[in-house]
């Protein structure tokens, strides 16, 4: 049997789904981005049934099944639970690599947040203690904190 | 749990680019061969569920573009975007609920996207997809997490890797078929660490399809039956900041219902071959933890003293995995299709002696969030 390739040219289209949203991040969220953007401050909540201190906040507890309404505040110095070196690019990530994830306790919260590090990649392990570096020009967004740095000595 | 069978299996070769087929045409090509394979036409169906992921696929309502090749027109037809294992699951609640016989089909062509972007989708919005996460880097990080919990090291999990490459050197639908040491995959390239380029399964096209059909026509089909013994799936939270990463709590759970299901009481003992979802080669010790195979932390001996390779107690994916052919959502229902081969004795090269009772598995989400149980058995 004769191969099809030989008979027929082979066709591609390209394309994409496109579609722009505008997600609105709610009261909980508002209030968290509001402080990040203002105050340069990481706000988190407490269930008043477990006592577990989200970050980000939650509105509510999935484990509880209650309302969230105890806000504090948590960092911006943590510890890192864990961590990986990147070594590959594409476009949605804000840095080059190689930079590194960080799943990072910050200090009072009972929950790790997911951010970036992107100097001194070298120095990081679990258990190293961070701090958070918030971006000059803020918006509103996880991105007003830049990145975690490493804490020299720790 | 009611009797109910698989009657049918079916699968393409998996491979990095099927460029002779579109969606439809692989699964009406699966839906056929399994149709076949059962002996049983479109007449004995009543049912279709196939699974399918808009992003992988570029369209929305995506299952309805493959409605006609399924074998779904006049049919009651629905979609589960999600793992196949868990499009199985459906299939069988309607199996379970009144319905003769379903199709489950699922397919994806990861050549024909950029696979991260999808991934990347899975993550939360505000808080998360800014910072560009996907299914890699986050499951570098629980690979990360699970070797500094139990001082498990990369030469250790490159075992599974050269294991799973290994046995697909005998599964005629596997993508990487390969014979591979512990230095090749040290040697591969770091994508994140500790993840390097043989530690992760490749992005696959493919197409499965399975026959869960009620015990009357499971009679009518001249295929051998593969019966249903426990399922059931289990999920933990959404941020993978809230989970510890190292131990698979979902899996725990479903694993225990399943074998409850299926009056699984000692599961190394009583099953013959494990097909896991080994996106990764730290998840296979990983996952055998959730399954009980293994203590915390001790996933890595069964392989190390060979329980699991070919020749030991509990072969664990003979057909070689994910590691060797990941079509993404299609990969779960793989899982199952190579354990009923195996309990029908028709895995040829990699047959498993004597495999009465099999366990096949899949997961849905970032790190293993959601995890489906399937506990097999070749007598009713
Ligand atoms: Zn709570």
């Amino acid at each position: 049997m004769e191969n099809w390739k030989d008979t027929v040219e082979i066709i591609t289209q390209e394309g994409q789904i496109a579609v722009p949203y505008t997600w609105w991040v709610g009261d909980t969220g508002s209030r968290f981005l509001m402080a990040l953007r203002d105050e340069k401050k990481i706000l988190a909540n407490r269930c008043s049934e477990c006592g577990k201190v989200y970050v980000p906040p939650r509105k509510n507890c999935g484990q509880c099944f209650v309302d969230i309404d105890d806000w504090t505040e948590v960092g911006p110095e943590g510890t890192v639970e864990t961590f990986t070196i990147v070594h590959f690019n594409y476009p949605v990530q804000p840095v080059k690599a190689p930079f590194a994830y960080v799943l990072v306790k910050l200090d009072g919260a009972d929950v790790s947040l997911l951010h970036l590090v992107r100097d001194d990649i070298e120095k990081l392990g679990k258990g190293s203690r961070v701090v958070a570096r918030f971006s000059e020009n803020r918006t509103g967004s996880i991105l007003d904190i830049d990145s975690f740095q490493v804490i020299e000595g720790k | 749990m009611n009797d109910v069978a698989i009657a049918g299996v079916a699968q393409t070769g998996h491979e990095s680019r099927k460029d002779n087929m579109i969606y439809a045409d692989m699964v009406f090509d699966v839906v056929t061969s399994a149709l076949e394979d059962a002996g049983l036409t479109l007449d004995d169906i009543d049912s279709v569920v196939t699974v399918s992921n808009d992003f992988l696929d570029g369209r929305t309502i995506s299952g309805m573009a493959v409605g006609d090749a399924s074998g779904g027109q006049d049919k009651n037809i629905s979609t589960v975007e999600g793992d196949g294992t868990f499009g199985a699951f459906y299939g069988l609640m309607r199996v379970l609920s009144g319905y003769g016989a379903s199709i489950v089909v699922a397919h994806s062509k990861g050549s024909e996207c950029d696979i991260r972007y999808v991934t990347n989708g899975m993550f939360d919005p505000i808080y998360q997809r800014l910072l560009g996460i996907e299914a890699i880097s986050a499951s570098a990080m629980q690979a990360g997490e699970y070797m500094q919990r139990y001082g498990v090291s990369e030469e250790q999990l490159a075992a599974v890797s050269v294991k799973n490459h290994g046995n697909a050197r005998n599964n005629p639908y596997a993508h990487l078929p390969m014979d591979i040491s512990i230095d090749d995959v040290m040697k591969s390239r770091p994508i994140a660490d500790p993840l390097k380029k043989l530690d992760c399964g490749p992005v696959s096209d493919g197409a499965a399809a399975i026959i869960i059909a009620s015990p009357e026509i499971a009679a009518k089909a001249t295929s051998t039956p593969v019966w249903v013994k426990g399922v059931a799936h289990c999920a933990e939270d959404y941020m993978i900041g809230d989970r510890d990463l190292a131990v698979p709590v979902a899996l725990k759970d479903a694993a225990r219902r399943a074998y409850d299901m299926a009056g699984i009481k000692n599961p190394a003992e009583e099953l013959d071959l494990v097909e896991l979802y080994d996106a990764f080669s730290y998840m296979e010790p990983l996952w055998l933890e959730g399954l009980g195979l293994a203590e915390a932390g001790k996933g890595m001996s069964l392989l190390e003293k060979g329980v699991t390779t070919m020749e030991g107690s509990l072969p664990v994916n003979p057909s070689g995995g994910v590691l060797s052919s990941h079509p993404v959502l299609v990969a779960g229902l793989v899982r199952i299709i190579e354990s009923v081969l195996q309990l029908r004795g028709q895995a040829g090269e990699r047959q498993v002696k004597n495999a009465t009772s099999a366990l096949a598995h899949g997961i849905n989400g970032p790190c293993g969030q959601s995890h489906c149980v399937w506990i097999l058995n070749k007598d009713k």
